[in-house]
């Protein structure tokens, strides 16, 4: 049979408006950022579950927080030129992660910023820092990529952070985030303090450099080839930056969203369906 | 006479870029050793696996040796790798379970708590989950515990040749399997703990079963104690072997029995609970050897208090009979229920009947969450567990979709693998093997 017979599946999906998961306000054309700050904050959902504000540890949610635009995505299913008669194939939306929190942070997360801020300070470093996210009760430092050794040799070294023990690093891929295209995520823990934090760098996809951690957190060795074998971002200043998953000769970074699952069409039923990647989603 | 290749008379002179060849034909060999005198070189590197049945898995060693030392140890890993994390991103978040419970498969349940408490937190519903589901997951993954480091010492001991340690490692293993077949249908790979709470009920004589459990292991680990604790050979193999102090582990990293060996009594249960865990009564068994001798006891002391938790799970269950264990709200909970029926198990017949027949609402629901699944909010949560192996981290980040934008695993066994130079550089080629056991890596959770 060939390929277009599964799109004649009766099965199709009754066309619905509201995804059955968490109600979600579908965004027009209008840019989010065109909207007053109250008027954007409904679209982060966190603020209006109210069981998030229960499940919340280090106090209340803070006031306000700005939404970060990442991506924009188009039509219901992720599919283009199928006929779909739905009208659904003309829904636009925008993909916003938490973006800067401002203050009260609530709980720990005032006096360990406060903390970091005034020891970069007095390192002359007083512009290390992006923003500070706060969210589903944990903090992120967003931190400027050509500071982040600095920076987190601080957060080691200082007496009331001494954030010891670093889980390592994971890379978060958004091609439409212009200019910030990679993430590094770093999670770093104070034994000593009891406390969990993540540190954030960005760079762009054109220029995939980061500072290696290694001198500070050894433990980053791996971490950090494993980003570099799966994103492409290159940890500069890393002892021995090879693959260590992939084969050595493997080409491409199979993590970022542009390199394919891979994953051949199978034949059920009289019908072919294609690969995973390939098929009919509702993201 | 010390250049052989040229008075050979049956094989010609060769060029080489790699020094010195030496071309020996019949009985030549005290020509050969007259040449290798003097000059020679005394590295000689050795490739111990991937397929060596001492390597705990695909693990491949890079060995360096001066005679039987080693001087350089390197890691070679990635034979395991199988894409879970790149998979996951293609499958909605509950049918990530089913690829993440695959990671680490000796300590599955920790890998599914970790990911579920994940989507819980993003979710916000992290104090909606029943608490009979989150008591169910405590009794799964401290029964998990014991069977991984069942299989953490009987693997260390046949690796060093004690193979009765092994089969009676192997035989208890089973018995907590058979329990895990018994509550999730599964022995392995059990795709049981789901976002929201576990995906059934526990059957009914399950309780039973547990306490015999418990009953049987009460007996059977002192077995372990009276067949290794003191003796002499397996001391002699294990004591001062894989030595790493506090400060070697911070700086790499490394967690769980391996950061306990060196007297720290670090352990996420005790200072940072996730599933009630500071309402259970259990000590964190430390040692102060640093070495493999320690790990060992700690994992057998670890078992003892994970029976003490089993217990306490089995007798809060008693009084929860009847209580959901699947999150009341009906977006997000997985509709499907499951039956045993004269086929074996299968779909609930009931729940069709009320789903085609009763209720609309229902049908929708059910349509919807198993052919789309639930959209969770946009963010990212990191969710560490205490693994038998140490911190198992699960970092998430959703795009507000039905499927993980990105879920990446801090895996245990991953990171403490750094430690193996550290522990084996300088020592015997034969203590490398016992340093790495010690360490108990899981190439499943390395490689992921």
């Amino acid at each position: 049979m060939s390929d277009s017979s599964s799109e004649n599946r009766p099965a199709e999906p009754p066309p619905a408006g509201q995804p059955s998961g968490v109600p979600e306000e579908p965004v027009g054309e209008r840019s989010m950022r065109d909207k007053p700050v109250a008027e954007r904050s409904i679209q982060d959902k966190s603020l209006n579950d109210k069981s998030v504000i229960l499940s919340d540890d280090p106090g209340p949610l803070p006031p306000r927080q700005d939404l970060d635009v990442v991506d924009v995505r188009h039509g219901m299913f992720g599919a283009e030129g199928t006929g779909d008669t739905s009208g659904f194939d003309g829904l636009v939306r925008q993909v916003a992660i938490p973006g800067a929190t401002e203050r009260p942070y609530g709980g720990w997360f005032d006096a360990a910023a406060d903390r970091l801020e005034a020891v970069l300070e007095s390192n002359g470093l007083p512009d290390a820092l992006d923003k500070v996210v706060v969210h589903r009760g944990e903090i992120t430092f967003h931190v400027k990529r050509e500071r982040l050794v600095q920076v987190v040799q601080q957060l080691r070294d200082d007496p009331q952070l001494r954030f010891e023990f670093c889980s390592g690093v994971s890379g978060v891929h958004f091609p439409n985030e212009l200019g910030a295209e990679l993430h590094a995520v770093y999670h770093l823990l104070s034994m000593t303090h009891n406390r969990r934090i993540r540190v954030e760098v960005t760079c762009p996809e054109a220029d995939p450099h980061i500072p290696s951690v290694v001198s500070v957190y050894p433990t980053n060795d791996w971490h950090e080839r494993e980003t570099f074998d799966f994103f492409g971002i290159v940890f500069d200043g890393h002892p021995a930056l090879t693959r260590i998953e992939m084969p050595d000769d493997w080409p491409g970074h199979p993590q970022r969203k542009d390199y394919p699952l891979g994953g051949v069409p199978v034949e059920y039923k009289g019908a072919m369906i294609p690969p995973p990647d390939q098929r009919r989603s509702y993201s | 006479m010390t250049d052989t290749t040229h008075t050979d008379p049956y094989a010609s002179a060769q060029d080489t870029t790699g020094g010195k060849v030496f071309t020996v034909t019949g009985h030549d060999w005290d020509s050969v050793v007259a040449g290798i005198d003097g000059d020679a070189e005394e590295r000689v590197v050795v490739n111990m696996g991937p397929q060596h049945p001492s390597t705990h898995g695909v693990l491949r060693l890079i060995l360096e040796l001066d005679g039987e030392t080693v001087t350089e140890c390197r890691c070679g890993i990635g034979y395991l790798h199988t894409g879970i994390e790149k998979t996951m991103e293609y499958r909605n978040w509950t049918q990530g379970v089913t690829l993440c419970t695959r990671m680490d498969y000796l300590s599955n349940f920790h890998y599914e708590a970790a990911y579920c408490l994940a989507i819980e937190r993003l979710l916000g519903i992290e104090n909606d989950i029943p608490g009979k589901a989150t008591v169910m997951r405590v009794l799964l993954m401290e029964i998990n515990r014991i069977s991984s480091h069942l299989v953490a010492i009987a693997t260390g001991g046949m690796e060093i040749g004690a193979l009765t340690v092994m089969t009676i490692g192997f035989r208890e293993r089973e018995l907590c399997l058979d329990l895990f077949e018994l509550i999730t249908g599964l022995r392995m790979n059990n795709s049981f703990i789901r976002p929201g709470g576990v995906s059934q009920d526990l059957p009914p004589e399950s309780l039973d079963k547990v306490a015999e459990f418990v009953a049987v292991m009460k007996k059977r680990l002192p077995e372990y104690a009276a067949l290794c604790n003191e003796n002499a050979i397996f001391k002699a193999r294990l004591v001062d072997v894989g030595y790493l102090d506090l400060a070697g582990c911070l700086a790499l990293g490394i967690s769980g029995p391996v950061l306990r060996s060196t007297g720290y009594d670090w352990d996420l249960r005790k200072r940072q609970p996730y599933c009630g865990y500071e309402t259970y009564d259990f000590d964190v068994p430390t040692r102060d050897t640093a070495d493999a001798y320690g790990r060992f006891r700690i994992r057998l002391d670890e078992m003892y208090e994970s029976l003490r938790i089993i217990e306490q799970c089995a007798e809060r269950l008693r009084g929860m009979e009847g209580q959901p264990v699947m999150v009341g709200d009906r977006k997000i909970g997985w509709p499907a229920q499951l039956a045993i029926g004269s086929d074996g198990m299968g779909n609930s017949l009931d729940h069709i009947r009320h789903i085609m027949g009763e209720s609309m609402e229902a049908l929708i629901h059910h349509f919807k969450l198993v052919t789309e699944g639930f959209r969770v909010p946009t963010g990212q949560a990191y969710v560490a567990v205490e693994s038998p192996r140490g911190e198992l981290g699960c970092h998430l980040v959703s795009d507000g979709g039905t499927r993980p934008y990105r879920a990446h695993f801090r895996d245990p066994s991953f990171t403490n693998l750094q430690a193996a130079p550290a522990m084996t550089e300088g020592g015997q080629i034969a203590d490398v093997v016992v340093a790495v056991a010690s360490l108990d890596p899981v190439m499943g959770g390395v490689d992921r």
